[in-house]
């Protein structure tokens, strides 16, 4: 190294034969997938708000749609919504401190709190299946799909009028003669939907199923790493740098819901 | 990760087929992607006669093809079909799982003086996902229906409806599996690649010593990591539109005066999907055929090459531009001129950066002590290619010019000698040029000459004509154009080209041919064939895992010391120390 003058830190930590970010290759690398990962969800998102972009005015509003809540009757506009979502940012707090127990080698304090992370991981996924059950099931009253495909919500529940997407509330003869030619349908699925257009219900299944397919992997993960540390498999290694890793997915994952959330929900 | 697998040296289903070494894994993707390359030439000059003498009949057309060809003329679905398969393969199975998994594998971890890669079992299972989505795309050849046949774009209707037209059935359906498992492939292999690079280089190795090949892998890899995702999540949503009745992308489809029921979806959606990825995808081809060539170059002409910083400032550029532009493959469908405008203002800047990379190869090749080797000839053809599809992709980057040339014969011209030739371009050279670090023999130098010769005038005899067919308005994509009677005298460039082709075909015989003959009888490699200053040549000829017998060379010098002034030799490895007074070129 004749001529080399002494190297500053930066220069050291990009200077080859150690890592630069101070991290093993696998943490880099699941950075990077996550990065990836949420291209995927991005481009979902995105394709979703293009099209409730173009159907602006009959979309759904999720606040008149997700107003179940269990053992309670009566409209509880988003509020279970709110709960799994708590849940979720919860269990993302719990994996946080078993990271930390993690760093502290403390095997007790890592059990305890992965085993609440999984805890919360399976009801949050097993709220989304009651959410869709609900979505799937719909409401008592039903709506009318009318020949040329669109959905009018029933005026009352004598179902002898009814209101178009626009707005506009149609009675008498003209309402027969539409309830005569439509079908009645209740619920959504992935062709028909009560609450409106089926783009609707199309997004919803697709990216909160694609999301909750996330969070059921990332249970799976989390069991599996739970059950290495009850055997031990980090205190021996010296490190519980794998808690650390499905750390980062855990946390991604409640990012990426709290982004459905905000577009799918709230706005 | 290093020298694990010493024990398992005798064992031939370890050493070959399910090895973690990177460079039988390069080795591994380079037979297969050129496989599926040589599947895909060979569709190319059937449907090439079909546009040649249209309706003419070729009986041994039948006697392999049986009712594809039935009394020896191609049939209209199965030429869709042969287009579509043509694009797929030499896009994706050629050029980048082919070029990026060969060249990428093989030099990472040579040229930053690491072990293996970071995973070598990740490494191993990115190879085997790539095979197995090769055997699902040759078996869609083979299903009812045929092979997917909506254009390698697979826009919908075509790919969403399965009774669309006969390959949109089972084989469309293929498709989407086959690119399903390419995605991962193509993840685990590039998540491999960045850390390694960030994580692995020897001691010296900084990140601006290293070879513009390493950097082009990487930015590459990240390329590919974040717009592979994108058409993941297009084809899924794709696959709910053809199997479970969602129309994401349909609307308003009349099958017979019958409406479909569905509807609201659009497929202006998937293009802007499909291009997302789609335009990065150019420069995951182009980045690594370019960072073959700045090797070859530097090498060849003993010179440093021009520009270093000014390379690697490019290469980012590049990569941060290709995701602003994918709007120019969808001028016509209706966008906002406004759009447009923007679309073509970052379409164009990528010139700015293209350039640059042109600028420095031909400043390197000034006054250089060029040596002639097949490689550098070809990385030399690159460079000419380069230039004559880029001038070309000014005038389809302009929305306003674009609208007249759109889907016609010149868009087919430019982005066959812009990324087809240039992509295949690199990777022979790059083959010529490491084929001594992958089997510890040199490629016969004759055969090459003749094998570039050949294959540069027959490819601008087929691609150059295009052009001209294109501003006459030959639309792309059509089985026949003997309906349109103004075409008629377009007649005999379809016939020359098409005789181009089959020749550009027949001349890569010969390339394989020095292939498998050099594997076995060719000339034995010294250490370091091209006396060239990178990593890769300290290693012992014979492969062993962990690349160095001993300790792991310490890097002290960039990767470009050829003919330093007041240094007496020709080139000066990077293992060399720095002498007395003497500075490092990149500092």
């Amino acid at each position: 190294m004749a001529g080399h003058t002494a190297p500053i830190d930066s220069k050291k930590l990009w200077g080859g034969g150690i890592s630069p970010f101070n991290a093993s290759y696998g943490k880099i690398m699941m950075w990077f997938f996550l990065v990836s990962d949420a291209f995927t969800f991005s481009g979902l998102l995105i394709s979703y708000g293009y099209m409730r972009h173009r159907f602006e005015d009959v979309w759904p509003v999720a606040e008149d749609v997700f107003t179940h809540f269990p053992f309670l009757h009566g409209d509880h506009p988003l509020l279970y919504v709110a709960l799994m979502t708590f849940i979720l940012i919860m269990s993302s707090v719990t994996m946080v401190l078993a990271v930390e127990a993690g760093q502290r080698m403390n095997k007790k304090g890592v059990t305890l709190w992965m085993a609440l992370t999984i805890v919360g991981g399976l009801i949050f996924v097993g709220s989304q299946a009651w959410e869709w059950y609900h979505f799937i099931h719909g409401t008592e009253l039903g709506a009318l799909q009318l020949a040329d495909g669109t959905i009018a919500q029933w005026a009352s529940a004598a179902k002898d009028a009814l209101v178009l997407p626009g707005g506009a509330e149609i009675t008498g003869a003209e309402a027969a003669a539409m309830i005569q030619s439509g079908t009645e349908v209740y619920g959504a699925n992935l062709t028909v939907n009560e609450y409106g257009v089926p783009l609707f219900g199309d997004f919803f299944f697709f990216i909160t199923g694609f999301h909750g397919t996330h969070v059921f992997s990332g249970v799976v993960l989390n069991f599996i790493i739970f059950v290495n540390v009850l055997k031990g498999t980090y205190e021996k290694r010296g490190h519980y740098e794998m808690v650390e890793k499905v750390g980062l997915y855990w946390h991604f994952v409640d990012l990426v819901w709290v982004f459905v959330f905000t577009f799918f929900y709230l706005i | 990760m290093s020298a694990t697998a010493h024990h398992q040296d005798n064992d031939f289903l370890f050493k070959y087929i399910f090895s973690t070494d990177h460079k039988m894994i390069a080795k591994q993707f380079f037979l297969t992607g050129s496989f599926m390359g040589l599947i895909g030439m060979l569709m190319s000059s059937i449907f090439r006669l079909q546009l040649g003498y249209p309706g003419e009949s070729f009986p041994f057309l039948e006697s392999f093809m049986g009712g594809w060809a039935p009394d020896g003329v191609l049939s209209p679905d199965k030429y869709l079909a042969l287009v579509t398969l043509h694009g797929t393969i030499m896009v994706f199975f050629l050029l980048t799982a082919g070029l990026s998994g060969t060249f990428s594998n093989l030099l990472i971890p040579l040229q930053l003086g690491a072990r293996d890669m970071a995973s070598g079992f990740m490494n191993m299972l990115s190879y085997w996902f790539f095979f197995l989505s090769s055997c699902v795309m040759i078996a869609s050849i083979f299903v009812e229906g045929g092979p997917a046949s909506g254009g390698w774009t697979i826009y919908p209707p075509l790919s969403a409806l399965p009774e669309a037209v006969p390959g949109s059935g089972m084989g469309m359906t293929l498709w989407i599996i086959s690119m399903a498992l390419f995605i991962v492939s193509s993840l685990l292999g590039s998540l491999n690649y960045i850390v390694t690079i960030l994580n692995l280089r020897t001691k010296g190795m900084t990140m601006t010593r290293m070879p513009l090949t390493i950097w082009a892998f990487l930015v590459t890899a990240i390329l590919g990591v974040l717009s592979f995702p994108v058409l993941f999540s297009a084809v899924l949503l794709l696959f709910f539109d053809r199997s479970f009745g969602t129309s994401f992308y349909l609307s308003d489809i009349y099958i017979a005066g019958q409406a479909l029921e569905v509807e609201g979806g659009s497929p202006i959606l998937y293009e802007h999907l499909f291009w997302f990825l789609g335009h990065p995808e150019v420069y995951i081809i182009l980045l690594p055929a370019l960072g073959i060539t700045s090797e070859v170059v530097a090498t060849n002409a003993r010179k440093p090459i021009f520009g270093y910083r000014a390379m690697i400032g490019s290469i980012l550029a590049i990569g941060f531009i290709s995701f602003l532009v994918w709007g120019h493959h969808m001028f016509i469908t209706g966008m906002n001129p406004f759009l447009g405008a923007v679309f073509t203002f970052t379409t164009l800047l990528v010139a700015i950066p293209s350039a640059v990379k042109v600028f420095n190869y031909l400043t390197t090749l000034w006054k250089g002590n060029i040596r002639f080797t097949p490689a550098m000839l070809f990385a030399i053809g690159l460079v000419s290619t380069f230039i004559t599809g880029g001038l070309t992709g000014i005038i389809l980057g302009d929305s306003a010019l674009d609208i007249n040339v759109h889907d016609t014969y010149f868009v087919v011209g430019h982005f066959h000698i812009v990324m087809g030739l240039s992509g295949t371009f690199g990777m022979i050279s790059g083959i010529y040029h490491w084929f001594p670090k992958m089997y510890g023999r040199v490629m016969n130098k004759s055969l090459g000459y003749i094998h570039f010769w050949a294959t540069i005038v027959t490819a601008y005899g087929i691609f150059f004509p295009m052009h001209f067919l294109g501003l006459a308005g030959v639309p792309r994509r059509y089985y026949a154009n003997t309906e349109f009677p103004m075409f008629n005298e377009m007649y005999d460039i379809n016939e020359l080209i098409t005789v181009f082709a089959i020749i550009a075909v027949a001349s890569q015989g010969i390339f394989i041919f020095n292939i498998f003959y050099s594997m076995f009888k060719g000339q034995k490699s010294p250490q370091n064939p091209w006396e060239s200053t990178t990593l890769e040549w300290t290693t012992p000829v014979e492969h062993i895992h962990g690349n160095w017998p001993g300790e792991l060379p310490e890097v002290h010098r960039w990767a470009y010391d050829y003919s330093k002034p007041n240094i007496e030799e020709d080139f000066v490895p990077q293992t060399v120390p720095l002498r007395e007074g003497e500075e490092d070129e990149n500092h």
